[in-house]
């Protein structure tokens, strides 16, 4: 029963999108305030009753419902709870559910955080965000509906698959989603100001709060699917340029670059059609993202079944909403020209290399997803893009950008010191230097490249602490004037350095992962020793150990230092029975300074020696906790006082700029 | 692709620029055409150089311990089969190996092994353990025929008509779904054929 009326709150959702996507725009043109005054109410109570429809599907999946043929499909009555639970969102359908919950979330969101939006501006926004949901509520209702029952039910269900009973894939798509379905505001508010022909600071600043909670959500999202893949998938490697990594990537790229152009906005009234662009593309590039992954376009580690209706729809959704916005924004981004000068050194220049980098950057990532598609369709070829390209095209253009953070943060706005800047930066410079030298002395005098990445690390960590130094005038000024200084701050500003910090620390890691990483893939019978990275690895024998709907084979390993024990390690092939599937989980011992990651294979011959791989990596946390980091800085900027009061009432003054 | 509108940001305004405003519009129209093309290919397939061509020449000697006489090219055609490419060492092979018992116990479809780069005491164990469905075995020891026969990789199922011509490859692991909508109903209408 539950179910059903699960169903029916879905189809009212839709009505009340239909009601959202059509009233509040029609009576933000005629100026017609009750109709504009709908907006709030229907965005709350859309999302009120997607909650409630995805409430009914997460009851149906918990008591193991199988006469919904959601349920039936993917989970089975042996499964732990906790993934009974996310294996409601580990499918096409019911990650559907999820994507809308999370859009009419944000709708509600703004409904209740913006209140201080003009009215017909807020009308415009949610209309807007019901039109996406009217596009995805009639998608689910239409092609992929997850409220269907079975009659009869059938006994027991099919199971989920055991590469995704894992809890951080569970968790994975819930902050993807909250990263990229909160992208859709920034498209909204985008689409609100095109229909406005009005851009100026404060939209940018209303704009701010809805990206910053995207950003930093897709941030933690991508560095939980990339955690996922390196502990799960076995291969030792952190991420694999895989279609479907690229399309979590892509917004994420663009969404930072609108991050940035959003500032030169609030602050300099500048780079306005540009930053109205970048909002779009964020957007349309999750949609495109959510077409790659659900059609079947491209082949991927992490596909969902795919149905070419499905494809069809998402395709016409898509060319509704990126190619309306696009022609929208040829119409009426021309007339939005103007905005104050800057000379090319200057923090808005330094933010325009930013965007021109990130953009190109994410020009690179588009072309090598979708080339192999465009070289089938033109000659008929297959063709796979790898690592190659992507590492020859795209780290390159990181470097400038890497290079350009604390110099850009330096340099103040319209007209900038270089010199100046430089000379303030010598610390920085001498230490990444130092850096640098001391990684070719002491540990390879080969390693050229990779003692390039510790510089630029150090380069970013100790310019941005060096640029927050300046602000509080630390050692010019009693320490105590520099701490109330320090108190003083705007949380932006501290949100940025956490932020650059993190990327800093990311770099770390990226950099000690490349070329540190000793693998050695060879045949172990138990009791057998090697070296690895200074660490003797005894292979200690296989046994057999059943789990909650699992058979599992765990090898131990044990790792020896100077003979003394470091750690003992399992490493696991899973067998589920009920899929018919085997995985292979992987035997980490991590600590802050390198991961010891064990992979048993195969048996080989008769003496119970079996494949194993044995990787030795290098800093590697450091990579995820650099992104963690960098999700933190977007937090403290998001509690940045000036996004919760601070805005003008403007609906009718158009604002000046900040400063002149 | 959209990099440049920005000078119109910066500099006086100009309506020669309007265009530029286009840009991103055409783009993603150029960019919607392509994913729509995509969706009507089907990237699982990958391409076989030998569909819809005779099989090629080939002669192998039986598994030691095996009482056939090997498989070679003479013994394609006539009834249509299947060549399944297997080895122990495949874990996915262990999967897929009950339904080929099925379709030669039940179906009595003609199932010929092209058993590949594996040992012989290990291949010999799989069949005594897992059943053995096949009518002759190869062994491909260095895997030089699975060459000829353009395998990527284990397991892969080729269908053969009365001919000799493979007419259909199924790369990876058959299922339950790909044998009852694909492979019976292939058999079935070859066999009707004359």
């Amino acid at each position: 029963m539950t179910i059903e009326l699960g169903h029916f709150a879905l189809v009212l959702a839709f009505a009340v999108a239909v009601v959202q996507g059509t009233l509040p725009l029609y009576g933000a043109a005629r100026r017609d305030p009750v109709l504009t005054g709908i907006a709030p109410y229907a965005a709350v109570a859309q999302f009120l009753l997607v909650a409630f429809a995805f409430a009914t599907l997460v009851q149906a999946y918990l008591v193991s419902d199988f006469s919904v043929r959601n349920v039936f499909e993917n989970s089975h009555s042996s499964k732990p709870f906790f993934y009974k639970l996310a294996g409601t969102w580990g499918n096409h359908e019911g990650s559907l559910v999820l994507w809308v919950l999370i859009l009419t979330l944000f709708g509600a969101g703004v409904a209740v955080f913006g209140r201080r939006l003009p009215p017909t501006f807020m009308a415009r926004v949610l209309g807007m965000q019901g039109l996406i949901s009217v596009g995805f509520l009639s998608f689910m209702l239409l092609t992929s509906n997850a409220f269907l029952r079975l009659d009869p039910a059938p006994a027991d269900g099919r199971g989920l698959n055991p590469i995704l009973q894992d809890p951080g894939l569970a968790l994975h798509p819930p902050f993807l989603y909250l990263g990229y379905v909160g992208f859709s505001t920034a498209y909204s508010f985008a689409m609100a100001a095109l229909l406005e022909g009005r851009v100026d600071p404060s939209w940018a600043r209303w704009l701010r709060p809805w990206v910053l909670v995207a950003w930093l959500f897709l941030t933690f999202g991508i560095a939980l699917g990339s955690w996922w893949a390196y502990y799960e998938l076995g291969w030792g490697g952190w991420w694999f340029w895989d279609p479907v990594e690229n399309s979590s990537f892509m917004p994420w790229l663009v969404g930072t670059a609108l991050l940035h152009s959003a500032i030169v906005l609030e602050k300099r009234n500048a780079l306005k059609s540009w930053t109205i662009l970048l909002a779009i593309l964020t957007f349309a590039l999750s949609l495109l993202g959510t077409f790659l992954v659900r059609s079947g376009v491209l082949t991927s580690v992490h596909a969902f079944a795919t149905d070419p209706a499905r494809g069809v729809y998402i395709l016409l959704l898509l060319l509704i909403a990126v190619g309306g916005s696009l022609a929208l924004f040829a119409i009426r981004a021309p007339a939005m020209q103007g905005g104050s000068l800057f000379a090319p050194i200057s923090r808005e220049g330094a933010l325009v290399l930013n965007n021109l980098l990130l953009s190109t950057a994410t020009a690179t990532v588009l072309l090598g997803t979708l080339y192999p598609l465009a070289l089938e369709a033109l000659t008929g070829a297959k063709i796979s893009v790898g690592p190659p390209y992507f590492n020859a095209t795209f780290v390159p253009l990181m470097i400038p950008l890497v290079l350009a953070i604390p110099i850009g943060t330096m340099l103040s706005w319209k007209r900038g010191d270089l010199p100046g800047v430089l000379s303030r930066l010598k610390l920085a410079v001498a230490a990444s230097v130092l850096v640098a030298a001391a990684y070719l002395a002491l540990f390879d005098w080969r390693g050229v490249l990779a003692a390039f990445g510790y510089a630029l690390a150090a380069w970013v960590i100790l310019g941005s602490l060096l640029e927050l130094a300046g602000r509080i005038a630390l050692f010019r000024v009693p320490l105590g004037r520099s701490w109330n200084r320090f108190k003083g701050l705007p949380r932006s500003a501290l949100g940025m350095t956490t932020a650059h910090v993190g990327l800093g620390i990311f770099l770390i890691g990226v950099t000690a992962t490349t070329s540190g990483q000793i693998e050695r893939i060879l045949v172990m019978k138990p009791g057998e020793t090697v070296t690895l990275a200074g660490y003797e690895v005894t292979f200690e024998g296989v046994s057999e150990r059943p789990g909650p709907n699992y058979i599992a084979e765990r090898g131990t390993f044990s790792a020896r230092r100077d003979g003394e024990l470091v750690a003992e390690i399992h490493s696991e092939r899973r067998f589920y029975p009920v899929e018919g599937q085997t995985t292979t989980e992987a035997g980490i011992d991590t600590t802050l300074w390198r991961d010891l990651y064990f992979v048993i294979g195969d048996k080989v011959g008769e003496e119970g020696g079996r494949t194993v791989r044995l990787y030795f990596n290098p800093l590697v946390v450091w990579l995820w906790g650099g992104l963690v980091v960098m999700a933190v800085g977007g937090f403290v900027s998001l509690s940045d006082r000036r996004l919760r009061v601070g805005a003008p009432t403007p609906a009718k003054i158009r604002t000046a700029p900040a400063e002149a | 692709m959209t990099a440049t509108t920005e000078t119109t940001e910066t500099t006086a305004p100009s309506n020669r620029r309007a265009w530029l405003y286009l840009l991103p519009v055409l783009v993603f129209v150029v960019i919607g055409a392509f994913l729509a093309f995509g969706l009507t290919r089907d990237p699982s397939v990958l391409p076989s150089a030998l569909l819809d061509k005779p099989a090629p020449e080939f002669e192998l000697p039986p598994i030691p311990g095996r009482d056939d006489h090997g498989f070679s090219r003479a013994d394609l055609g006539g009834e249509p089969m299947l060549v399944n490419v297997w080895a122990s060492w495949c874990v996915a092979c262990r999967a897929e190996h009950p339904l080929l018992n099925r379709l030669a116990q039940e179906e009595g479809v003609i199932i010929n092994g092209l058993n590949y780069k594996d040992r012989a005491e290990d291949a010999m164990a799989w069949l005594e353990e897992l059943g053995d469905p096949f009518n002759y075995v190869g062994w491909d020891i260095k895997g030089r025929v699975a060459i000829e026969w353009g395998v990527y990789g284990v397991p892969e199922t080729f269908v053969v008509d009365r001919n000799g011509t493979i007419v259909y490859k199924q790369v990876g692991q058959m299922t339950p779904r790909v044998i009852n909508e694909v492979i019976l109903p292939l058999i079935e209408k070859l066999r009707r054929e004359q």
